[in-house]
């Protein structure tokens, strides 16, 4: 077995240190060295964005990145999203509008979502749609995951939803 | 009517109640299989044949054996010594369904891991397991194997062909079934018929590629002789009986659970070899096994679906009457047919749709290849005979020069008609009756949203004389729902007072844990908070089916009822003993029982619990036995039948034969909505996978068996900016075969698209006569028809 390295990451604000050969994933080590199970692993081939992470303030496939290389980072999962109990805005917007079915895509959904609402605060319906085809979701044909955005991008921009 | 039956009911059947599932799915505190770790755990994993069709040679394991961390590696020869082979029949046909349909069938079994060849592209020919799944990986790259390429069977029609090579030679053919069945005069009355029309229509293999791969997680105990298995499947007593099998252990010392699962679609609905390898890796090695596809893997390995081939010939006479309809269509199965001949006694029996048409004669072969097994996948036969029915109604009408639409609503069957015979019988083995609904006001419905026939065939003469290209797209399906052959369910009220209820379905996202305790709450009149709801469980219900083929809210609920009417009536006995009433004067209310007009006079569903336990003091009348629980089994009469319209404005840009969609709409019947608005999220995720089948997501093959689409990146799913705006509107036409008057939705969506795509672009391009009769609809192809014509 390859020697495995100390990696030590900061993740939704609590700094943790794991052990990862080179060549593990960034989402593997989140998941099985780290125990954050909320970020799902769907293609490893960076298409289906349902282990998009927030690293650094970037969205980033989580599959597509090494370990090693987050050393030192500041991620941000869906297990950050909800303080003391309570649902972080866009996780109570996916429940209204219906956004998930199954809920395998939706840790990625919701860090997709919550980099283009943060990252852009001019954002049409077309935009939000050419934003979130950055994951995929099998079940809900899209609209609810759009209708959520769209509302929680005019809540967080101080507007009446979206153009 | 329908507010009738839900004043009866409570009132929590027919409200959009929120998603119980949807907290811990949310908080990213979901269980899915991957997310299973347990102390002492080991990760399998599989090395796939590179070849479609190969003898295998010698197999050596020892220098993956050698690989540190790897505690096993087992070639097909050694597991073949172990393990039986997979019934080839998972889903067996009634009688009643043989009796009636002409059928020869030899399904071949399934080697749990091959040992004399493989027969498709990613089939295991040995295993590896080790302390990480990477290092299993390391291992099987170690794994010398001899395999000796085979002629492939690349597609039916090669399999078919004189002298063509044994994909299963103790079969001695290469037809898993053949089927045939007719109505009326049959293909005899063709002749009859003063136009006919002959088309070869071809539907394309794609799959159900839900977000979640397959996964399995086992976990075995010596001291109790039990196995627990986690699998991502949406049948987990079919996982449990084939285990039982393979193992020669009782069903009752394994437990079988489906976790959160993330997506299935059909694709998950029958036990595949690694659910019963990694239950058997479990027990041989004593310690906790997991498996878990990756993409690639399950693009190669999971089951495929669609790829049919039909020859169909249409009578009609003048006004666009369809007097007879014939098809001879080959299934393309690959290399096993796990669900045996589903997919095709599905399409024979969806093949005449909402018209009614006198003669109708049909036949398959269910043809064996070397490509990825083919198993049911949303729709299951019905989009792919919907493809072949719908594209030469619409034939029929340019034919005769008229509209696509009226020539449907002269062929439909009215609502005046129903229950109407069709003259053919389901897989479950009784005569089709379509049991209710108003198949013309759906296409009313459906045509007005889009602004009504006048209004569409004017604008597109408009956008002609500029021109610019818009078409109109119709296709219309009934559905077969809520199949047989029963559903099991578990209904308790514990000590507290609480409902427990578990039934023998298995959710991918459906949310039948909401909707299971809508039924619930509404049949013993309690807050819904009250009423707890497990799913996907062996160990809660002795028997159950799962959730596939559009069944569980009709086959559940029916189950659900008959234990909670049980369950009432030993209630209703205790309590008139406990209110010293006689049993007719009392009613159910305010979460318990009380004697009519009397408010005093009232227990709960705690009291009567607590009354009615075994032991001392207990207050059951003489010959009540202790307890408030049953274990019942719901076996539908039959099938209850959906049925839609839907309809699309497409415009194409000639120069490029772009597919814009402006509109699709989707009225859709499936009677009454316990939950309208969970209703409506199926059925339109079923229309975008159902856009994606037409448009965009192809496995396909080259002429040796390579499939050619083995990632994410080529086989390519709908995004959220390649959904076009949706309409779904809902009729709510109650099915008189059940207590709740409910029929199925689950795969309905998925029907009809590929044919209203393709219908749809046919109509813009009629100046070309431009037919498509295979998809998936390509843009290049669209284009082709502006080359060098003129319009």
């Amino acid at each position: 077995m390859t020697d495995r390295t100390s990696v030590t990451i900061t993740v939704n604000g609590i700094s943790l240190t794991g052990l990862a050969e080179p060549r593990m994933l960034l989402a593997d080590f989140l998941r099985d060295e780290l125990r954050l199970t909320g970020t799902h692993v769907g293609c490893e081939h960076g298409v289906c964005g349902a282990c998009t992470v927030i690293v650094d303030g970037v969205a980033v496939r989580s599959c597509l990145m090494f370990a090693v290389q987050a050393d030192g980072a500041e991620i941000r999962t869906i297990e950050g999203l909800a303080t003391d109990g309570e649902m972080h805005p866009l996780q109570k917007l996916f429940a209204k509008h219906r956004a998930l079915q199954c809920g395998f895509c939706t840790p990625g959904m919701l860090m997709t979502a919550i980099d283009l609402v943060d990252s852009t605060d001019d954002l049409t319906e077309e935009d939000i749609r050419v934003g979130m085809s950055a994951a995929l979701c099998r079940c809900t044909g899209y609209e609810g995951i759009v209708n959520a955005v769209a509302e929680y991008a005019g809540k967080v921009h101080g507007k009446e939803g979206v153009r | 009517m329908n507010d009738d039956v839900r004043k009866q009911t409570g009132g929590y059947i027919g409200q959009s109640v929120p998603r119980r599932e949807d907290r811990n799915l949310l908080l990213g505190q979901g269980e899915f299989v991957a997310d299973i770790q347990l102390p002492n755990m080991v990760h399998a994993a599989f090395a796939r044949s590179p070849l479609p069709h190969a003898t295998i040679g010698d197999v050596d394991t020892e220098a993956a054996r050698a690989v540190d961390g790897v505690c096993f590696v087992a070639s097909g020869a050694d597991v073949c010594a172990e393990l039986p082979p997979i019934n080839g029949m998972q889903v067996v046909t009634p009688q009643g369904w043989r009796d009636r349909v002409d059928t020869d069938i030899l399904i071949p079994d399934q080697p749990l891991v091959p040992e004399d060849k493989v027969r498709y592209v990613g089939e295991a020919f040995a295993l590896a397991v080790a302390d990480s799944r990477y290092i299993a990986e390391d291992a099987l790259e170690l794994i010398e194997a001899e395999l000796i390429p085979l002629p492939p069977l690349a597609e039916a029609e090669t399999a078919l062909a004189t002298g063509a090579v044994l994909i299963h030679e103790h079969l001695g053919r290469n037809v898993a079934a053949f089927l045939h069945t007719k109505k009326g005069d049959g293909a005899a009355a063709m002749d009859a018929c003063p136009n006919r029309l002959s088309r070869r229509f071809v539907h394309h293999r794609y799959a159900a590629m839900p977000m979640e791969t397959r996964g399995v997680v086992a976990e075995y105990d010596g001291r109790t002789d039990t196995l627990t298995v986690w699998s991502s499947t949406q049948i987990v007593h079919w996982v449990r009986r084939e285990i039982s099998t393979a193992l020669d252990m009782p069903e009752e010392r394994i437990r079988c659970i489906a976790p959160d699962v993330g997506g299935g679609f059909g694709g998950k609905g029958h036990v595949y070899p690694e659910d019963i390898l990694v239950a058997w890796l479990a027990k041989k090695l004593d310690r906790p096994v997991k498996w878990v596809e990756d993409r690639h893997e399950h693009i190669l390995n999971a089951a495929h679906s669609r790829d049919n081939i039909y020859d169909v010939e249409i009578g009609f006479d003048d006004d666009g009457r369809i007097l007879a309809v014939t098809s001879s269509f080959l299934v393309d199965s690959g290399a096993y047919t796990p669900v045996g001949a589903g997919i095709a006694g599905n399409s024979i029996a969806h093949m005449l749709g909402p018209y009614d048409i006198p003669h109708y004669e049909t036949d398959c072969k269910i043809v064996l290849t070397n490509r990825t097994p083919n198993a049911p996948y949303r729709g299951a036969g019905r989009p792919e005979v919907g493809f072949a029915m719908e594209r030469a109604v619409d034939l029929v009408a340019n034919h005769l020069d008229l509209d696509p639409a009226k020539v449907r609503f002269r062929n439909m069957i009215p609502a005046d008609a129903m229950p109407y015979e069709v003259g053919l019988t389901y897989r479950d083995g009784v005569p089709m009756v379509y049991d209710s609904g108003d198949y013309p006001e759906a296409l009313n419905r459906a045509l007005d949203a889009l602004g009504g026939l006048d209004d569409i065939r004017a604008r597109q003469k408009t956008a002609l004389a500029e021109g610019k290209y818009l078409g109109l797209g119709i296709g219309c399906y009934v559905e077969g729902t809520g199949v047989g052959p029963f559903e099991g369910a578990s209904v308790k009220i514990d000590s507290t007072g609480k409902i427990m209820v578990a039934a023998g379905a298995c959710p991918q996202g459906q949310g039948h844990e909401t909707v299971f305790a809508q039924f619930a709450a509404d049949m013993w009149q309690v807050p819904i908070e009250d009423v707890f709801v497990t799913v996907a469980d062996t160990g809660q219900v002795t028997q159950g089916y799962g959730t596939i083929a559009s069944r569980s809210t009709v086959t559940a609920s029916g189950a659900i009822k008959i234990a909670s009417d049980t369950v009432q009536e030993k209630a209703f006995a205790i309590a008139a003993n406990m209110l010293e009433a006689g049993e007719t004067d009392l009613e159910m209310r305010d979460s318990g029982i009380g004697v009519k007009g009397v408010p005093d006079m009232h227990v709960t569903w705690r009291d009567i619990a607590r009354a009615a336990k075994p032991g001392w003091d207990n207050q059951r009348p003489d010959g009540v036995e202790a307890g408030l629980e049953s274990t019942s089994y719901y076996e539908p009469p039959t099938v209850t039948w959906a049925y839609a319209a839907n309809v699309a404005l497409v415009w194409i840009d000639p120069e490029t034969g772009q597919i814009d969609i402006e509109k699709y709409v989707e009225v859709h019947d499936a009677g009454l909505l316990v939950n309208p608005s969970l209703a409506d999220g199926q059925v339109k995720g079923g229309l975008v996978q159902g856009l994606g089948g037409g448009l965009l997501e192809e496995l396909a093959y080259d002429d040796q068996g390579q499939l050619l689409t083995g990632s994410l990146a080529d086989y390519l799913l709908p995004t959220a900016s390649d959904v076009p705006p949706i309409e779904v509107v809902h009729m709510e036409t109650p099915s008189p075969l059940n207590a709740f008057g409910v029929k199925g939705l689950g795969e309905g969506g998925a029907i009809a698209p590929p044919v209203v795509i393709a219908n749809a672009v046919c109509d813009a391009l009629r100046p070309f006569k431009a037919e498509l009769n295979s998809t998936p609809v390509r843009w290049g192809d669209v284009a082709n028809f502006f080359d060098g014509a003129t319009a």
